[in-house]
């Protein structure tokens, strides 16, 4: 066993004719666990004794290992989302995408750590410790689905769940050289998700290619009878069975128009980041694609309409967590002086700054002023999007200006830390999906990330034009070189 | 007595009535709803508010709002919408409220109430649905427990306008809704266990004021003698604050019916902002036309309707019509015996009278009463054609309830047929005023009323099969005769 564990295909292939068995897959993610996490610390909780993968070997992911992000609900495990307020909370039932995984045979091994409550892009606000980027130990791994992406980027599993409020999938992804998808908000059943900004959280997957993201997705989507936002019917036309999508991901990139938004990135790459985009843009280009500038003036304003919307919810979202039922109690001479210590005592400086936030803009006073003005270009946010995807096939731009930046550096400076979502929250807003994928190194060894926004309910095609840029980049073997305790270079 | 303390002020009241909806299950999740279950068995991790879980809303909820909105005249929103309404509170375990804010289901509309001075209208502004809170548990001075099977149960509000100006109409409005609910089968609209629950507005201006009062919120009002008993202490101590020149101030005041008085609660400055927001966990609530036809075609005929068409077209007593649509089931079976071939009016008499008072005797509801409509219209077509006397007839009807038998059948066997035989009749009457001999005296000498004592006497000698009219008829024409003897 040396480098990196294979992908989902390949232990797909490994299961089938029989060289693997599913113990010995979970023995070996947990040897590279152990050799990786005194320099990762990607988890929170990894199981001791494997368990034995539910129902018929011809389940979809039958015997493949995963991890959970540490805000997803698996019973009788830990769901304190990295919050001293939850701290020895157990989840009593199984979030909708657990048992789907479970359902296809797939294995849990773990928990991943994230920034608290999934509130930030650096992993470094999690009580259980902060982790690093496995391309470079000083740097952060991007958050907020950072333990994830890290276990993922390194090669330690093949693949893990994320969360995506406003690019905790996609910007962790991006920094871990991984594929990191957010489908179509309501694709994903969120039942098991402790609600951040219930508006714009989508669940996941992170994986090492994207036909591996393909694979797990379609184990996730679908209608969900405990969600009533999930999509009823399958967008995909009849007849479409998973093997004829999953050829369709092989069609090339002849006839098909990608829109980049130039006026948008104006001054917000570095110049490594813009070089890069202006290479895969040319090499798809190369192979057929038609590039089409197109303007977004809407989304230059993401930012400050995500930084209203996502508190505002989770100030409402984070007000059960009040000490009397779950997790951190406090006592007090009656209930309001229970809750509020419980509160003050018990949630990071983080959290409570969002909660601060959202709680303002919806006051009277000030909620038409933020809340429903945020609210309003939202909306027309949504139709820029629709608009623009009715002429082009996917949206291109960066998933991050930078590449990983070094762990300590924006932790008293929260508008620069969330800068650095600049570029993801237009996709959780508009509700669009989006997939980041590894494109390359920079001069550091840091990876680069492509992303994509695709049609509403157009997963399918965004993924093929995904694996048509993945299949040039061919980032995979930059991988074989990263090991414990060092980076790539 | 009226509302009005004093003529130179005015009362304005407008109810907000919280109404618990009968349907199997908790309005977001698939808990059974059961009040009397042990506390806290009927939970799950939605209505527990668990991290991570979601509200998936119960149709039936809407669908039972829906009746109650179209039996009002309200305009129904074809699309609507929750939001959250956030505040702390124990009982509140997700900390905001799901309700209906900016987008009800329905709105308009109103209720129609019976008052002494006839008919009235009283306008609504909306009507909403909303989840109900857990429930505390105050035992003594130990811990405050909280039961959270009540949490997570639909209710509608019913928002009135304020157009009501006396403590008697509100009460008249309360129980007007109260029949209502329990009519359409929306709620078992029991105030005492908490299915409606009374918020009341009220305020006090000067009578030819252009501007109206301020109001305060009275809570706790358990009952509909407790509504109209806050009201009147309200009422009477806000013109008292005015007429002393004083101000009355915003505030919500709660009743403490023991001591009769509104005590304060909280003041306005206190008043919580709630922070309304769209619930992103739900989406709009769309109604087709079609699924509101069905619900309309479904709806029964309201009680005051039916009231009407008793007095109007049956010819029914307004007393009795009012009896008659107190409960569905009671008019419902009114109208099966009529609609067996009975006499509207003999039947209205015979199920208000015999069949309530038996029910009341036996006790359960009127769908368990043993004597189907039929049954009891086979007995009264006896009593039509005069085979038996209204006195035999109650008590075959005893027998009815207690055994399957027709009443042709128990007549028969309990040898109740009308006495008919005119020879034995009078052998009666005359055994009667025979043995009454002083009595017939006082008769003659002015005592009339005597007669009805003796009608009495020979109607039980003939064990009830006597015709009163005819036996009546006898007596007094033998005591008459006697008289001019």
């Amino acid at each position: 066993m040396k480098g990196p564990a294979p992908g989902v295909e390949e232990l797909r292939e490994l299961l089938r004719q029989g060289r693997r068995t599913p113990s010995e897959l979970v023995a070996e993610v947990l040897r590279r666990a152990r050799a990786w996490e005194p320099h990762l610390g990607a988890f929170q909780e990894l199981v001791t004794s494997p368990p034995e993968p539910q129902g018929a070997s011809d389940g979809l992911l039958w015997g493949i290992p995963y991890a959970l992000k540490a805000n997803i609900a698996q019973r009788g495990h830990r769901l304190d989302c990295e919050s001293r307020l939850l701290a020895g909370h157990v989840a009593p039932y199984d979030a909708t995408v657990q048992s789907r995984l479970e359902g296809a045979g797939a294995v849990c091994v773990g928990r991943t750590r994230m920034d608290e409550f999934a509130m930030g892009s650096s992993g470094e606000w999690a009580t259980s410790g902060s982790t690093a980027n496995p391309w470079d130990p000083d740097r952060v791994p991007g958050g907020s689905s950072s333990g994830s992406a890290a276990a993922v980027g390194a090669g330690v599993l093949p693949f893990a769940l994320g969360s995506d409020t406003g690019g905790s999938i996609r910007q962790p992804a991006a920094f871990c050289g991984c594929v990191g998808l957010k489908p179509t908000w309501g694709r994903v059943s969120r039942y098991g998700l402790v609600a951040f900004a219930s508006s714009l959280d989508q669940i996941g997957p992170l994986t090492r290619t994207v036909r591996d993201a393909a694979l797990v997705s379609s184990t996730l989507m679908g209608f969900d009878p405990r969600d009533a936002t999930t999509l009823r019917d399958s967008p995909e036309k009849e007849g479409e069975d998973l093997d004829a999508l999953l050829a369709g991901l092989e069609r090339g990139l002849e006839g098909t128009t990608v829109g980049v938004p130039w006026d948008l990135l104006a001054g917000r790459l570095s110049e490594e980041v813009e070089i890069e985009f202006r290479r895969v843009l040319g090499e798809m280009e190369a192979r057929g694609a038609r590039l089409v500038e197109l303007r977004l003036p809407l989304a230059r304003h993401a930012l400050a309409v995500y930084a209203v919307v996502a508190n505002a919810e989770a100030s409402s979202n984070l007000a059960r967590f009040d000490g009397l039922r779950w997790g951190r109690t406090a006592a007090g001479a009656d209930h309001r002086e229970s809750i509020r210590r419980a509160r003050a005592e018990g949630f990071g400086e983080e959290v409570k700054l969002r909660i601060l936030l959202g709680t303002f803009v919806l006051s009277a006073g000030y909620h038409e002023a933020y809340y429903q003005r945020a609210q309003r270009i939202r909306r027309a946010m949504a139709r820029e999007a629709d608009e623009a995807l009715g002429h082009c096939d996917v949206l291109a731009w960066p998933t991050t200006g930078e590449t990983a930046f070094g762990r300590g550096e924006r932790l008293d400076d929260p508008l620069h830390m969330y800068d650095s979502d600049f570029l993801t929250v237009q996709a959780n807003l508009t509700g669009l999906p989006a997939i980041a994928l590894p494109t390359g190194l920079s001069r550091e060894g840091l990876p680069f990330s492509l992303q994509l926004t695709g049609r509403r309910w157009g997963e399918w095609e965004l993924l093929r034009v995904a694996r048509q840029v993945e299949l040039f980049c061919d980032f995979e073997r930059h991988r074989a070189s990263l090991g414990p305790g060092g980076d790539a270079s | 007595m009226n509302g009005r303390v004093d003529d130179s002020f005015t009362a304005v009241i407008g109810l907000e009535v919280h109404v618990q909806l009968q349907t199997r299950s908790k309005i977001f999740c698939a808990c059974e709803l059961d009040p009397h279950a042990a506390p806290n068995t009927r939970v799950c991790p939605v209505c527990l508010g668990q991290p991570g879980t979601l509200p998936v809303l119960n149709r039936q909820a809407v669908r039972l709002a829906l009746r109650l909105a179209l039996a009002c005249g309200c305009e129904i929103a074809p699309l609507s919408s929750f939001a959250r309404k956030n505040y702390f509170y124990p009982d509140l375990p997700k900390g905001y409220q799901i309700t209906q804010y900016a987008f009800p289901l329905a709105r308009g509309g109103a209720l129609e109430v019976d008052t002494p001075g006839g008919t009235r209208r009283f306008p609504l502004e909306r009507m909403h649905l909303e989840e109900d809170a857990a429930r505390l548990v105050h035992e003594g001075k130990g811990p405050v427990r909280i039961d959270f099977n009540r949490c997570g149960t639909p209710l509608v509000e019913v928002v009135g306008a304020p157009a009501l100006h006396t403590p008697e109409e509100a009460a008249a409005y309360l129980r007007a809704l109260r029949r209502l609910v329990r009519w359409l089968g929306v709620s078992d609209g029991n105030m005492e266990e908490g299915s409606l629950r009374c918020d009341a507005n009220v305020s006090v201006a000067p009578t030819l004021a252009d501007r109206p009062g301020r109001r305060v919120e009275l809570k706790n009002l358990n009952s509909i003698s407790g509504v109209r008993a806050a009201l009147h202490h309200e009422i009477a101590r806000q013109t008292e604050v005015l007429r002393r020149g004083g101000r009355v101030e915003f505030e919500t005041r709660s009743f403490d019916a023991a001591a009769g008085v509104t005590r304060p609660m909280r003041s306005k400055e206190e008043a919580s902002d709630y922070r309304y927001f769209p619930e992103p966990d739900l989406p709009v609530v769309e109604l087709s036309p079609s699924e509101l036809e069905d619900i309309g075609a479904l709806l029964p005929e309201l009680p005051l309707d039916l009231h009407r068409r008793l007095v109007r077209q049956w010819g029914i007593s307004a007393e009795e019509a009012e009896v008659l649509v107190e409960e569905r089931a009671l008019a419902e079976y009114f109208q099966a015996v009529v609609a067996e071939g009975i006499d509207p009016p003999l039947a209205a008499h015979w199920v208000v009278g015999e069949v309530l008072h038996l029910r009341k005797e036996r006790g359960g509801s009127m769908e368990s009463f043993p004597v189907e409509p039929r049954r009891i219209a086979g007995l009264l077509r006896m009593l039509e054609r005069r085979e038996i006397s209204t006195a035999a007839a109650k008590k075959v009807l005893v027998h009815m309830a207690a055994t399957a038998d027709e009443a042709s059948s128990l007549v028969r066997r309990m040898g109740l047929q009308l006495l008919d035989d005119e020879g034995e009749l009078e052998h009666l009457v005359d055994a009667v005023l025979l043995e009454n001999e002083g009595l017939v005296e006082k008769y003659r000498k002015g005592k009339g009323g005597l007669a009805g004592y003796f009608v009495g006497q020979v109607m039980q000698a003939s064990g009830g099969r006597a015709d009163p009219q005819r036996v009546e008829a006898m007596v007094r024409r033998r005591l008459d005769e006697g008289g001019r003897q």
